[in-house]
Protein backbone atom coordinates (compact mmCIF):
# COMPACT_ATOMS: atom_id res chain seq x y z
CA UNK A 1 0.00 0.00 0.00
CA UNK A 2 0.96 3.63 -0.35
CA UNK A 3 2.87 5.25 2.48
CA UNK A 4 0.51 7.05 4.85
CA UNK A 5 0.79 10.82 5.22
CA UNK A 6 -1.17 13.41 7.17
CA UNK A 7 -4.11 14.72 5.15
CA UNK A 8 -7.00 17.06 5.62
CA UNK A 9 -10.30 15.24 5.05
CA UNK A 10 -13.51 17.26 4.76
CA UNK A 11 -16.67 15.20 5.01
CA UNK A 12 -20.18 15.76 3.67
CA UNK A 13 -23.69 14.64 4.50
CA UNK A 14 -24.56 13.88 0.91
CA UNK A 15 -23.04 13.30 -2.50
CA UNK A 16 -24.72 16.50 -3.62
CA UNK A 17 -22.80 18.50 -1.01
CA UNK A 18 -19.57 16.80 -2.10
CA UNK A 19 -20.23 17.58 -5.75
CA UNK A 20 -21.00 21.20 -4.97
CA UNK A 21 -17.73 21.46 -3.06
CA UNK A 22 -15.75 19.78 -5.83
CA UNK A 23 -17.22 22.05 -8.49
CA UNK A 24 -16.46 25.13 -6.41
CA UNK A 25 -12.93 24.13 -5.43
CA UNK A 26 -12.02 23.11 -8.96
CA UNK A 27 -13.36 26.33 -10.44
CA UNK A 28 -11.43 28.37 -7.85
CA UNK A 29 -8.19 26.44 -8.27
CA UNK A 30 -8.32 25.27 -4.66
CA UNK A 31 -6.27 22.17 -3.83
CA UNK A 32 -7.56 18.65 -3.26
CA UNK A 33 -9.72 15.94 -4.74
CA UNK A 34 -12.67 13.71 -3.96
CA UNK A 35 -11.89 10.40 -2.24
CA UNK A 36 -14.02 7.70 -0.61
CA UNK A 37 -14.55 8.57 3.04
CA UNK A 38 -11.76 6.88 5.09
CA UNK A 39 -12.81 4.33 7.71
CA UNK A 40 -10.97 6.32 10.37
CA UNK A 41 -13.71 8.93 10.01
CA UNK A 42 -16.79 6.91 9.16
CA UNK A 43 -17.55 3.29 8.48
CA UNK A 44 -19.64 2.78 5.39
CA UNK A 45 -19.62 4.78 2.22
CA UNK A 46 -19.66 8.36 1.13
CA UNK A 47 -17.40 10.99 -0.36
CA UNK A 48 -14.93 13.39 1.17
CA UNK A 49 -12.43 16.03 0.04
CA UNK A 50 -8.76 15.28 0.61
CA UNK A 51 -6.08 17.97 0.61
CA UNK A 52 -2.81 18.82 2.32
CA UNK A 53 -3.30 19.86 5.96
CA UNK A 54 -1.77 23.24 5.16
CA UNK A 55 -4.75 24.02 2.90
CA UNK A 56 -7.29 23.74 5.74
CA UNK A 57 -7.84 27.42 6.48
CA UNK A 58 -7.98 28.45 2.83
CA UNK A 59 -10.39 25.66 1.93
CA UNK A 60 -12.76 26.06 4.84
CA UNK A 61 -12.92 29.84 4.67
CA UNK A 62 -13.46 29.79 0.91
CA UNK A 63 -16.18 27.15 1.16
CA UNK A 64 -17.90 29.01 3.96
CA UNK A 65 -17.83 32.25 2.01
CA UNK A 66 -19.43 30.42 -0.92
CA UNK A 67 -22.25 29.11 1.27
CA UNK A 68 -21.25 25.48 0.87
CA UNK A 69 -22.20 22.81 3.39
CA UNK A 70 -19.99 20.13 4.94
CA UNK A 71 -20.38 17.95 7.98
CA UNK A 72 -16.87 18.06 9.46
CA UNK A 73 -13.13 17.86 8.92
CA UNK A 74 -10.21 15.96 10.36
CA UNK A 75 -6.50 15.66 9.82
CA UNK A 76 -5.59 12.01 9.73
CA UNK A 77 -2.90 9.77 8.32
CA UNK A 78 -4.14 8.04 5.23
CA UNK B 1 -45.58 10.48 -39.94
CA UNK B 2 -46.63 13.85 -38.58
CA UNK B 3 -46.33 13.74 -34.82
CA UNK B 4 -48.80 16.01 -33.04
CA UNK B 5 -48.96 14.33 -29.64
CA UNK B 6 -46.27 16.34 -27.91
CA UNK B 7 -48.38 16.93 -24.80
CA UNK B 8 -48.01 13.19 -24.20
CA UNK B 9 -44.30 13.15 -24.93
CA UNK B 10 -42.06 15.01 -27.33
CA UNK B 11 -41.08 12.43 -29.93
CA UNK B 12 -38.29 14.43 -31.52
CA UNK B 13 -35.41 15.21 -29.20
CA UNK B 14 -32.44 17.49 -29.92
CA UNK B 15 -29.51 15.52 -31.31
CA UNK B 16 -27.37 16.64 -28.38
CA UNK B 17 -29.78 14.82 -26.03
CA UNK B 18 -29.46 11.60 -27.99
CA UNK B 19 -25.68 11.94 -28.12
CA UNK B 20 -25.48 12.59 -24.38
CA UNK B 21 -27.48 9.47 -23.56
CA UNK B 22 -25.35 7.32 -25.86
CA UNK B 23 -22.19 8.76 -24.31
CA UNK B 24 -23.54 8.10 -20.81
CA UNK B 25 -24.46 4.53 -21.71
CA UNK B 26 -20.86 4.01 -22.74
CA UNK B 27 -19.17 5.65 -19.79
CA UNK B 28 -21.33 6.44 -16.79
CA UNK B 29 -21.00 4.67 -13.46
CA UNK B 30 -23.44 4.75 -10.56
CA UNK B 31 -23.78 8.22 -9.08
CA UNK B 32 -23.27 8.49 -5.34
CA UNK B 33 -21.88 4.98 -5.21
CA UNK B 34 -18.17 5.34 -4.58
CA UNK B 35 -15.39 7.56 -5.86
CA UNK B 36 -14.12 5.76 -8.93
CA UNK B 37 -13.85 7.91 -12.04
CA UNK B 38 -17.00 6.52 -13.64
CA UNK B 39 -19.09 7.00 -10.50
CA UNK B 40 -17.77 10.51 -10.04
CA UNK B 41 -18.52 11.35 -13.66
CA UNK B 42 -22.12 10.35 -13.02
CA UNK B 43 -22.26 12.29 -9.75
CA UNK B 44 -20.86 15.38 -11.43
CA UNK B 45 -23.30 15.44 -14.32
CA UNK B 46 -26.22 14.76 -11.99
CA UNK B 47 -25.16 17.56 -9.68
CA UNK B 48 -24.68 19.90 -12.61
CA UNK B 49 -28.18 19.05 -13.80
CA UNK B 50 -29.55 19.92 -10.36
CA UNK B 51 -27.87 23.30 -10.63
CA UNK B 52 -29.31 23.91 -14.09
CA UNK B 53 -32.82 22.93 -13.00
CA UNK B 54 -32.61 25.06 -9.84
CA UNK B 55 -31.65 28.09 -11.88
CA UNK B 56 -34.22 27.32 -14.57
CA UNK B 57 -37.11 27.05 -12.10
CA UNK B 58 -36.01 29.67 -9.58
CA UNK B 59 -35.26 27.17 -6.82
CA UNK B 60 -32.77 28.65 -4.36
CA UNK B 61 -31.03 25.37 -3.53
CA UNK B 62 -29.67 22.86 -6.07
CA UNK B 63 -29.68 20.23 -3.31
CA UNK B 64 -33.45 20.68 -3.09
CA UNK B 65 -33.85 19.44 -6.65
CA UNK B 66 -34.92 15.79 -6.37
CA UNK B 67 -34.91 13.42 -9.34
CA UNK B 68 -37.80 11.07 -10.00
CA UNK B 69 -38.94 8.98 -12.94
CA UNK B 70 -41.61 11.47 -14.01
CA UNK B 71 -44.16 13.99 -12.74
CA UNK B 72 -46.44 11.27 -11.42
CA UNK B 73 -43.73 9.91 -9.16
CA UNK B 74 -42.79 13.40 -8.01
CA UNK B 75 -46.43 14.21 -7.24
CA UNK B 76 -46.90 10.93 -5.38
CA UNK B 77 -43.80 11.61 -3.26
CA UNK B 78 -44.91 15.17 -2.55
CA UNK B 79 -48.57 14.45 -1.88
CA UNK B 80 -47.89 11.42 0.31
CA UNK B 81 -45.19 13.21 2.27
CA UNK B 82 -46.60 16.52 3.39
CA UNK B 83 -50.11 15.96 4.74
CA UNK B 84 -51.23 14.99 8.22
CA UNK B 85 -54.53 13.49 9.38
CA UNK B 86 -57.25 16.11 9.31
CA UNK B 87 -55.67 18.29 6.64
CA UNK B 88 -57.90 19.89 4.01
CA UNK B 89 -56.58 20.27 0.48
CA UNK B 90 -57.81 22.45 -2.37
CA UNK B 91 -57.28 21.34 -5.95
CA UNK B 92 -59.00 21.95 -9.29
CA UNK B 93 -61.08 20.30 -11.97
CA UNK B 94 -58.19 20.86 -14.37
CA UNK B 95 -56.00 18.20 -12.83
CA UNK B 96 -54.52 15.10 -14.37
CA UNK B 97 -54.95 11.77 -12.60
CA UNK B 98 -51.34 12.12 -11.42
CA UNK B 99 -52.70 14.70 -8.98
CA UNK B 100 -56.22 13.37 -8.54
CA UNK B 101 -55.48 9.75 -7.69
CA UNK B 102 -52.87 10.40 -4.98
CA UNK B 103 -55.34 12.85 -3.43
CA UNK B 104 -58.35 10.53 -3.82
CA UNK B 105 -56.40 7.73 -2.15
CA UNK B 106 -55.62 9.84 0.90
CA UNK B 107 -59.20 11.07 0.98
CA UNK B 108 -60.48 7.48 0.94
CA UNK B 109 -58.00 6.51 3.64
CA UNK B 110 -59.45 9.29 5.77
CA UNK B 111 -56.25 11.31 5.95
CA UNK B 112 -57.39 14.41 4.12
CA UNK B 113 -60.54 16.12 2.90
CA UNK B 114 -60.72 17.63 -0.56
CA UNK B 115 -62.35 20.60 -2.26
CA UNK B 116 -62.30 21.33 -5.98
CA UNK B 117 -62.13 24.67 -7.74
CA UNK B 118 -64.58 24.06 -10.58
CA UNK B 119 -63.81 24.57 -14.25
CA UNK B 120 -66.40 26.19 -16.51
CA UNK B 121 -67.37 24.77 -19.95
CA UNK B 122 -64.33 26.53 -21.45
CA UNK B 123 -62.08 24.88 -18.89
CA UNK B 124 -61.43 28.11 -16.98
CA UNK B 125 -61.21 28.52 -13.21
CA UNK B 126 -62.47 31.43 -11.15
CA UNK B 127 -59.57 32.53 -8.94
CA UNK B 128 -61.93 33.74 -6.24
CA UNK B 129 -62.92 30.11 -5.70
CA UNK B 130 -59.47 29.23 -4.35
CA UNK B 131 -59.98 31.72 -1.55
CA UNK B 132 -63.62 30.90 -0.86
CA UNK B 133 -62.79 27.20 -0.42
CA UNK B 134 -60.22 27.82 2.31
CA UNK B 135 -61.10 26.30 5.69
CA UNK B 136 -59.37 26.59 9.08
CA UNK B 137 -57.67 23.22 8.46
CA UNK B 138 -56.65 23.86 4.85
CA UNK B 139 -53.02 22.88 4.41
CA UNK B 140 -52.32 23.17 0.72
CA UNK B 141 -53.40 24.11 -2.78
CA UNK B 142 -52.43 21.58 -5.43
CA UNK B 143 -52.86 22.73 -8.99
CA UNK B 144 -51.62 22.21 -12.48
CA UNK B 145 -49.85 25.00 -14.32
CA UNK B 146 -51.68 24.12 -17.54
CA UNK B 147 -54.41 21.67 -18.46
CA UNK B 148 -53.17 18.77 -20.52
CA UNK B 149 -56.60 18.68 -22.18
CA UNK B 150 -57.40 22.29 -23.07
CA UNK B 151 -53.96 23.90 -22.87
CA UNK B 152 -55.39 26.63 -20.61
CA UNK B 153 -52.69 28.03 -18.33
CA UNK B 154 -53.54 28.68 -14.69
CA UNK B 155 -52.09 31.89 -13.29
CA UNK B 156 -49.94 30.20 -10.69
CA UNK B 157 -48.49 33.48 -9.46
CA UNK B 158 -52.02 34.61 -8.61
CA UNK B 159 -52.74 31.34 -6.81
CA UNK B 160 -49.37 31.66 -5.07
CA UNK B 161 -50.34 35.03 -3.62
CA UNK B 162 -53.47 33.46 -2.14
CA UNK B 163 -51.47 30.54 -0.76
CA UNK B 164 -48.93 32.84 0.85
CA UNK B 165 -51.60 35.11 2.33
CA UNK B 166 -53.19 32.13 4.11
CA UNK B 167 -49.91 30.33 4.86
CA UNK B 168 -50.80 27.36 2.65
CA UNK B 169 -48.43 25.11 0.74
CA UNK B 170 -48.61 25.52 -3.03
CA UNK B 171 -47.79 22.34 -4.93
CA UNK B 172 -47.70 22.75 -8.72
CA UNK B 173 -47.83 20.17 -11.48
CA UNK B 174 -45.73 21.64 -14.27
CA UNK B 175 -45.94 18.63 -16.57
CA UNK B 176 -47.34 20.67 -19.46
CA UNK B 177 -45.32 23.85 -18.98
CA UNK B 178 -41.78 22.96 -17.90
CA UNK B 179 -39.58 23.95 -20.82
CA UNK B 180 -42.09 26.13 -22.64
CA UNK B 181 -43.44 28.65 -20.12
CA UNK B 182 -41.18 30.45 -17.61
CA UNK B 183 -41.52 29.29 -14.01
CA UNK B 184 -39.97 31.10 -11.04
CA UNK B 185 -40.72 29.31 -7.78
CA UNK B 186 -39.70 32.23 -5.63
CA UNK B 187 -41.65 34.84 -7.55
CA UNK B 188 -44.70 32.60 -7.86
CA UNK B 189 -44.62 31.43 -4.20
CA UNK B 190 -44.43 27.77 -5.24
CA UNK B 191 -43.40 25.41 -2.43
CA UNK B 192 -43.08 22.19 -4.44
CA UNK B 193 -42.77 22.14 -8.22
CA UNK B 194 -43.20 18.77 -9.92
CA UNK B 195 -41.99 18.35 -13.49
CA UNK B 196 -41.28 15.72 -16.08
CA UNK B 197 -38.34 15.64 -18.44
CA UNK B 198 -39.82 14.00 -21.49
CA UNK B 199 -42.30 16.64 -22.63
CA UNK B 200 -41.36 20.30 -23.01
CA UNK B 201 -37.88 19.83 -21.62
CA UNK B 202 -37.24 17.40 -24.52
CA UNK B 203 -35.28 14.96 -22.37
CA UNK B 204 -35.62 11.16 -22.25
CA UNK B 205 -38.60 9.40 -20.70
CA UNK B 206 -37.85 8.26 -17.18
CA UNK B 207 -36.57 11.68 -16.14
CA UNK B 208 -38.34 14.21 -13.98
CA UNK B 209 -38.34 15.51 -10.48
CA UNK B 210 -39.35 18.13 -8.03
CA UNK B 211 -37.94 21.38 -6.74
CA UNK B 212 -38.58 22.02 -3.06
CA UNK B 213 -38.58 25.38 -1.37
CA UNK B 214 -36.12 25.60 1.54
CA UNK B 215 -37.91 24.74 4.77
CA UNK B 216 -40.61 22.53 3.21
CA UNK B 217 -40.53 19.07 4.79
CA UNK B 218 -41.49 15.96 2.77
CA UNK B 219 -41.41 12.54 4.40
CA UNK B 220 -39.53 9.83 2.46
CA UNK B 221 -41.72 7.86 0.07
CA UNK B 222 -39.17 5.08 -0.43
CA UNK B 223 -36.09 4.19 1.57
CA UNK B 224 -33.01 2.21 0.68
CA UNK B 225 -29.58 2.65 -0.83
CA UNK B 226 -28.21 6.16 -0.52
CA UNK B 227 -24.45 5.86 -0.89
CA UNK B 228 -23.97 7.68 2.43
CA UNK B 229 -24.50 6.85 6.13
CA UNK B 230 -24.91 3.18 5.22
CA UNK B 231 -25.09 1.89 8.81
CA UNK B 232 -27.98 4.14 9.79
CA UNK B 233 -31.33 2.38 10.04
CA UNK B 234 -33.12 5.33 8.54
CA UNK B 235 -32.92 7.21 5.27
CA UNK B 236 -30.54 10.18 5.57
CA UNK B 237 -32.51 13.37 6.12
CA UNK B 238 -30.71 15.92 3.93
CA UNK B 239 -32.32 16.55 0.55
CA UNK B 240 -32.04 15.20 -2.08
CA UNK B 241 -30.87 11.91 -0.50
CA UNK B 242 -34.00 11.82 1.67
CA UNK B 243 -36.21 11.28 -1.37
CA UNK B 244 -33.86 9.50 -3.78
CA UNK B 245 -33.35 5.96 -2.46
CA UNK B 246 -31.92 3.65 -5.10
CA UNK B 247 -29.91 4.20 -8.25
CA UNK B 248 -30.90 7.27 -10.21
CA UNK B 249 -31.57 7.20 -13.94
CA UNK B 250 -28.13 8.60 -14.63
CA UNK B 251 -28.24 7.90 -18.34
CA UNK B 252 -31.53 9.71 -18.69
CA UNK B 253 -30.37 12.58 -16.51
CA UNK B 254 -27.33 12.97 -18.77
CA UNK B 255 -29.86 13.49 -21.55
CA UNK B 256 -31.78 15.96 -19.40
CA UNK B 257 -28.52 17.81 -18.78
CA UNK B 258 -27.98 18.15 -22.52
CA UNK B 259 -31.61 19.19 -22.97
CA UNK B 260 -31.20 21.97 -20.40
CA UNK B 261 -28.15 23.22 -22.28
CA UNK B 262 -30.16 23.13 -25.50
CA UNK B 263 -32.97 25.13 -23.90
CA UNK B 264 -30.45 27.65 -22.59
CA UNK B 265 -29.09 28.10 -26.11
CA UNK B 266 -32.41 28.36 -27.91
CA UNK B 267 -34.40 30.09 -25.17
CA UNK B 268 -37.81 28.96 -24.03
CA UNK B 269 -39.44 32.19 -25.18
CA UNK B 270 -38.32 31.39 -28.71
CA UNK B 271 -39.65 27.86 -28.36
CA UNK B 272 -42.98 29.01 -26.95
CA UNK B 273 -43.44 31.63 -29.67
CA UNK B 274 -42.91 29.09 -32.42
CA UNK B 275 -45.19 26.53 -30.80
CA UNK B 276 -47.89 29.16 -30.30
CA UNK B 277 -47.59 30.28 -33.92
CA UNK B 278 -48.14 26.70 -35.10
CA UNK B 279 -50.99 26.20 -32.65
CA UNK B 280 -52.67 29.48 -33.67
CA UNK B 281 -52.40 28.67 -37.37
CA UNK B 282 -54.11 25.34 -36.75
CA UNK B 283 -56.75 26.78 -34.41
CA UNK B 284 -57.72 29.65 -36.69
CA UNK B 285 -58.20 27.24 -39.58
CA UNK B 286 -60.11 24.44 -37.87
CA UNK B 287 -62.40 26.51 -35.64
CA UNK B 288 -64.40 27.71 -38.66
CA UNK B 289 -64.83 24.27 -40.25
CA UNK B 290 -68.52 23.29 -40.01
CA UNK B 291 -69.04 20.52 -37.46
CA UNK B 292 -65.79 21.16 -35.58
CA UNK B 293 -65.96 22.07 -31.89
CA UNK B 294 -62.78 23.38 -30.30
CA UNK B 295 -62.41 23.34 -26.50
CA UNK B 296 -60.61 25.75 -24.21
CA UNK B 297 -59.89 29.43 -23.77
CA UNK B 298 -57.92 30.94 -26.63
CA UNK B 299 -57.98 34.51 -25.27
CA UNK B 300 -55.71 33.81 -22.30
CA UNK B 301 -52.20 32.39 -21.81
CA UNK B 302 -52.01 28.80 -22.97
CA UNK B 303 -49.83 26.01 -24.21
CA UNK B 304 -49.68 24.78 -27.80
CA UNK B 305 -52.65 22.44 -27.54
CA UNK B 306 -55.83 22.37 -29.65
CA UNK B 307 -58.47 19.86 -28.61
CA UNK B 308 -61.51 19.30 -30.79
CA UNK B 309 -64.32 17.05 -31.86
CA UNK B 310 -66.05 16.59 -35.19
CA UNK B 311 -69.84 16.56 -34.84
CA UNK B 312 -70.73 13.63 -32.58
CA UNK B 313 -68.02 11.32 -33.96
CA UNK B 314 -66.20 9.16 -31.46
CA UNK B 315 -62.87 10.88 -30.78
CA UNK B 316 -61.14 7.50 -30.96
CA UNK B 317 -62.48 6.99 -34.51
CA UNK B 318 -61.28 10.44 -35.58
CA UNK B 319 -57.84 9.91 -34.09
CA UNK B 320 -57.62 6.48 -35.71
CA UNK B 321 -58.58 7.92 -39.12
CA UNK B 322 -55.93 10.61 -38.72
CA UNK B 323 -53.31 7.95 -38.03
CA UNK B 324 -54.37 5.39 -40.62
CA UNK B 325 -55.38 7.64 -43.50
CA UNK B 326 -53.19 10.71 -42.94
CA UNK B 327 -50.28 9.41 -40.82
CA UNK B 328 -50.98 12.08 -38.21
CA UNK B 329 -50.43 11.09 -34.58
CA UNK B 330 -52.86 12.63 -32.08
CA UNK B 331 -54.41 11.60 -28.79
CA UNK B 332 -58.06 10.68 -28.33
CA UNK B 333 -60.13 9.71 -25.31
CA UNK B 334 -60.02 11.00 -21.76
CA UNK B 335 -56.39 12.11 -21.46
CA UNK B 336 -56.35 11.07 -17.77
CA UNK B 337 -58.29 14.28 -17.05
CA UNK B 338 -61.74 13.05 -15.97
CA UNK B 339 -62.97 16.16 -14.18
CA UNK B 340 -62.00 18.43 -17.05
CA UNK B 341 -63.92 16.24 -19.49
CA UNK B 342 -66.91 16.52 -17.17
CA UNK B 343 -66.56 20.31 -17.24
CA UNK B 344 -66.34 20.35 -21.04
CA UNK B 345 -69.21 17.89 -21.43
CA UNK B 346 -67.08 15.40 -23.35
CA UNK B 347 -67.11 12.38 -21.06
CA UNK B 348 -68.84 10.12 -23.59
CA UNK B 349 -67.24 11.43 -26.77
CA UNK B 350 -63.77 12.16 -25.47
CA UNK B 351 -61.82 14.61 -27.62
CA UNK B 352 -58.98 14.67 -30.12
CA UNK B 353 -55.92 16.52 -28.91
CA UNK B 354 -53.37 18.10 -31.24
CA UNK B 355 -50.24 19.27 -29.45
CA UNK B 356 -47.37 21.02 -31.17
CA UNK B 357 -43.66 21.14 -30.46
CA UNK B 358 -40.53 23.07 -31.37
CA UNK B 359 -39.77 20.50 -34.05
CA UNK B 360 -43.12 20.72 -35.90
CA UNK B 361 -43.38 22.69 -39.13
CA UNK B 362 -45.98 24.86 -40.84
CA UNK B 363 -46.25 22.24 -43.57
CA UNK B 364 -47.23 19.66 -40.98
CA UNK B 365 -49.85 22.00 -39.56
CA UNK B 366 -51.26 22.59 -43.03
CA UNK B 367 -51.50 18.84 -43.60
CA UNK B 368 -53.38 18.47 -40.30
CA UNK B 369 -55.78 21.25 -41.31
CA UNK B 370 -56.48 19.54 -44.64
CA UNK B 371 -57.11 16.27 -42.84
CA UNK B 372 -59.65 17.78 -40.44
CA UNK B 373 -61.36 19.58 -43.31
CA UNK B 374 -61.76 16.29 -45.21
CA UNK B 375 -62.85 14.30 -42.17
CA UNK B 376 -65.49 16.92 -41.33
CA UNK B 377 -67.05 16.81 -44.81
Amino acid sequence: MRQKKPALVITFDSTTQAMAAEKFCTSQGLPGRIIPIPREISAGCGLSWKALPSAKDTLLSSMEAAGLHWSGWQIIEI
Amino acid sequence: MIYLDNAATTLHKPQCVIDAVVCALNSMGNASRGANDCALQASRIIYDTREKLAEFFGCSRPDHVVFTANSTEALNIALSGVFHPGDHVITTDCEHNSVLRPLYRQQEEGTISLSFVPADPMGRVNYNDFESLIQPNTRAIVCTHASNLTGNVIDVARVGKIARRYNLLLIVDASQTAGVIPIDMEAMNIDILCFTGHKGLMAPQGTGGMCIREGVEIRPFKVGGSGVHSYDHHQPQPYPTRLEAGTLNGHGIAGLHAAMEYLEQVGIDTIHQKEMALMTKFYEAVRTIPGVTVYGDFDSPRTAVVTLNIDQEDSAAVSDALMEDYQIATRAGAHCAPRMHQALGTVEQGAVRFSFSWFNTEEEVEAAIRAIRELAE
